[in-house]
């Protein structure tokens, strides 16, 4: 029991943070769910967790009152960054919502309001795990909810074929747009949650390379099913944990053992297998059966 | 009797090239209307047209009375447009059934917030769209390969599942784009029964083929394109018989 | 503008033009973008270093050798991260990720080789001596620089347009399909623009190493983002684009930090790539085309 107990305050953090990955996994997943490569999730996140700061600790705002605020002003950024961004597709739609995200965070280093690249610090402790996991839960309830309804086929069709999913009548930029905006107020919550969790923010967390990683998760896992990106952060959070335990052995430095393992895993989903770890099951069935037939 | 599609002087250039040009013809309720010409006569092109994939350089498209000159591809879709592709464009990772289920988008009239609290309504209101889209299924011959990817079904079967997609919305219209292309005889017949009966039902067909005896059984009337032009138009026998088209298909001076 | 800021920013554009010919050569043959462009920058960067600093060539020796390596890099991004999924349906979005994967890689081994530290080149690799241009101060330094990136643009020029090798590659760029029909190899096409692009993208790093005597394995990641500015200001796929694009963004950098002071630079920059994206997104110079999906 105490052991149990001990177990769990070294890697309460590490629990916070699967979640809380979790949750940026999802929001890039969101477009991707309909085809769409937007990397503007660590801008939303880097929005909400500034938002929310700003409200607790300068305007002594109430924590609810400040993840509201933090849900729902990236969704507002969404709306007209998404009607003409959305117009252009595949790599275009990457880079641009790059530049949104740099745009974002090169605001906030030249923002002296909140301290520039220094950010904010000192920020109250306000975030429990449980609310992270309550937060994970509903949006994977929400997800859950639309497959198999009119407007989750129509996120599949669009992902499949846009073209061919307009002429069945898919307004395909209502949906895509919505997608956005779900994943902006995803990436909105995280970014105050996580603010509220480890005391302090600064732009240069929310860059390209934040983005990347969020893409990672999400790629990782699986984006064929909502809950592949859950299982991708988890995995890929928890890994460098074992990793700087293994480090030592193998004799690399934890950071550049980091790196090169994310590497390979990512080079290696992507390349034996696109939908990611939630599609290993059914894969090794396949193998399975497949070599039960030769046999 | 007011036409359900009607061309007007239509054109498409692309580049140089005039693929469309200054086409013009009608399609009425309940007639199979039989679209047909040499390789590169503008066919493909002209569904693109009425289905809002492409936009006319120059004259005028109306469905139904209405002109759908810069309307999206959803809208007309609204109207009661629905297609089928020549080069078959199926969701590749879906099964049939839920390629069907798709074509029924339109159709179905549900409530967010009654889905997203998951709410009864909401699953009775899946069940029969599932039940419908098998049931299209079944009339297209393929009941018993519903669940199977689409991609790894064969040619004939993905062009069937497309005819079902396309019939899912109801449509007034149906744009038929070589739908028996790639299939067997046996294939053929079943697809020329059902657009003789689809049409008995009233929906109008406008139907691109190459193959004339299909034409020739199901079509009510047929405009032929050369060149983006209508070099001819009327009942199968006349055209059959019309120095300009056998011009056309056989080479030679047009 | 004084003439000293114009020469300030044709030193840097020269450096982001040759960056982004580089990445626009890979995206203009296979609609992908290659993410992996600026680890293969940082990577030649410390291999002139290394020959520079532990066996003693002459930079001018040193250059080359590391911009062949950085081309034989390139091979091996083609052959490890984008020839499987040639073919893959979403094979722009899987070639993007996958070549991130690459570029972690690349950042690792980079790590372990080097470490994480800034490394500088030796004292006196190039001698700073001044000369007066143009109104302006500019040291042998910068116009070695200006003047290698120059050549460089000529001998791609020259390939591209005069050579059997650059037929090919622009026929594959067009359409790989008809490319094939016409009997070009096209994976030999495709390898060889990965090889000139990572070569392009190496010497424009060996180039930025001396031009801020300032090597790290993270070099690469500002870079990164400045190449995509340039390449879409310059319009996809573009060459001359790139070029023109990446002297444009050299010159308007050193303006803002004249003007408006050095913490606008960047902001700057993405905040005009956004806006060209939204409003022109076939690229200020105007691409031949814009391919969607
Ligand atoms: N998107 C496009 N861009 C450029 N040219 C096109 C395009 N679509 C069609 N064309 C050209 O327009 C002409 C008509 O093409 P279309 O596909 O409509 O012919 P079709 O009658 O359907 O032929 P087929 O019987 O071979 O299907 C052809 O010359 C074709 O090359
Ligand atoms: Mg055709």
């Amino acid at each position: 029991m105490e052991w149990l107990q001990e177990t769990y305050l070294t890697y309460q953090s590490t629990l916070g943070y699967i979640g809380l990955n979790a949750l940026l996994a999802l929001s890039v997943y969101t477009t991707l769910s309909c085809g769409q490569l937007a990397l503007s999730s660590a801008g939303f996140a880097a929005i909400g967790a500034y938002a929310a700061s700003i409200l607790t600790l300068n305007f002594g705002q109430s924590f609810p009152v400040a993840l509201l605020a933090a849900t729902a002003l990236p969704m507002l950024v969404a709306v007209p960054l998404g009607l003409p961004v959305l117009r252009i597709r595949g790599v275009f739609l990457a880079i641009a919502t790059i530049a949104f995200g740099e745009v974002v965070r090169l605001g906030l280093v030249n923002w002296d309001y909140v301290n520039g690249a220094q950010g904010l610090v000192a920020i109250p402790q306000k975030t429990s795990v449980w609310m992270i996991y309550l937060a994970v839960a509903l949006a994977l309830l929400l997800l859950a909810r639309l497959r198999g309804s009119k407007w989750g086929f129509a996120l599949e069709a669009i992902r499949e074929d846009e073209a061919a999913a307009r002429t069945m009548g898919i307004h395909t930029t209502v949906y895509k747009l919505a997608m956005l905006v779900l994943g902006a107020a995803l990436a909105g919550l995280a970014g105050a949650l996580e603010a509220h969790y480890s005391f302090m923010v600064a732009p240069n967390g929310f860059g390209f390379v934040r983005v990347v990683d969020m893409l990672v998760f999400a790629v990782v896992g699986g984006t064929v099913a909502y809950y592949g990106p859950v299982v991708g952060a988890a995995f890929l959070t928890v890994l460098p944990e074992v990793l700087r335990e293994l480090a030592p052995l193998v004799g690399i430095e934890p950071g550049p053992l980091r790196f090169l393992v994310n590497g390979v895993v990512l080079l290696s989903v992507i390349l034996f297998l696109p939908n990611g770890i939630v599609s290993l099951p059914a894969r090794l069935r396949e193998r399975r059966r497949a070599r039960s037939v030769t046999a | 009797m007011t036409a359900l599609l009607a061309l007007e002087g239509v054109e498409r250039v692309f580049g140089g090239v005039r693929a469309v040009d200054g086409a013009s013809f009608e399609v009425r309720p309940g007639e199979v209307h039989g679209l047909i010409g040499p390789n590169g006569a503008g066919k493909t092109t002209i569904i693109n047209l009425v289905s809002g994939l492409l936009q006319p350089t120059g004259g005028a498209v109306h469905v139904g009375g209405q002109p759908i000159r810069g309307l999206a591809p959803h809208r007309i879709a609204a109207l009661g447009v629905a297609r089928t592709f020549q080069n078959i464009r199926l969701f590749p990772e879906l099964s049939a059934r839920d390629n069907v289920i798709v074509g029924e988008h339109l159709r179905r009239k549900e409530s967010l917030p009654a889905r997203l609290l998951g709410l009864p309504p909401a699953r009775e209101a899946e069940q029969r769209v599932r039940e419908r889209a098998e049931a299209l299924l079944a009339r297209v011959g393929l009941e018993d390969r519903m669940r199977e990817r689409v991609k790894n079904l064969s040619y004939g079967e993905q062009r069937r599942v497309e005819i079902a997609r396309a019939l899912a919305a109801e449509p007034k219209l149906l744009l038929l784009d070589e739908p028996t292309a790639g299939m067997n005889p046996v294939e053929v017949e079943a697809v020329a029964a059902l657009i003789a009966k689809v049409a008995a039902e009233g929906h109008s067909v406008l139907l691109v083929e190459h193959n004339v005896r299909l034409v020739m059984d199901v079509c009510h009337v047929i405009t032929v394109l050369n060149f983006g032009k209508v070099i001819a138009e009327g009942p199968p026998a006349k055209v059959a018989e019309d120095p300009a088209v056998i011009t056309a298909y056989l080479g030679g001076p047009a | 503008m004084s003439g000293q800021q114009v020469i300030n920013g044709l030193f840097l554009g020269s450096i982001y033009a040759l960056f982004a010919l580089g990445y626009t050569l890979v995206f203009g043959v296979l609609d992908i973008l290659n993410l992996a462009h600026a680890a293969v920058f940082m990577l030649a960067s410390f291999v002139a270093l290394t020959l520079v600093a532990s066996a003693g060539l002459h930079i001018l020796l040193a250059l080359p050798l590391a911009v062949l390596v950085a081309g034989l890099l390139g091979l091996v991004l083609e052959r490890v991260a984008f020839r499987p999924l040639r073919g893959r349906a979403d094979s722009n979005i899987s070639g993007l990720i996958s070549s991130l994967a690459m570029a972690a890689i690349f950042e690792a081994i980079a790590h372990e080789i080097w470490g994480p530290n800034v490394a500088r080149f030796p004292f006196g690799t190039l001698t700073d001596k001044q000369l007066h241009v143009l109104g302006g101060v500019v040291s042998r330094l910068q116009l070695t620089i200006i003047g290698v990136a120059l050549g460089l643009f000529l001998v791609l020029w020259w390939l591209v347009q005069r050579t059997r090798l650059g037929r090919e590659v622009r026929a594959v760029a067009e359409s790989p399909r008809a490319a094939r029909i016409l009997g070009v190899d096209v994976d030999r096409a495709i390898a060889a623009s990965f090889f000139i692009s990572s070569a392009l993208g190496g010497a424009a790093g060996v180039l930025f190493g001396l031009a801020f005597n300032s090597v790290s394995p993270d070099m690469g990641r500002s870079v990164e983002l400045k190449g995509l500015a340039v390449i879409i200001l310059g319009g996809m796929g573009s060459m001359t684009g790139a070029v023109l694009a990446g002297f444009a963004l050299g010159l308007v950098e050193v303006f803002v930090v004249a003007h408006l002071g050095g913490s606008y630079r960047d902001a700057v920059s993405f905040a005009t790539l956004f806006l060209i994206l939204v409003l022109r997104p076939r690229g200020l110079f105007g691409a031949p085309s814009l391919r969607e999906a």
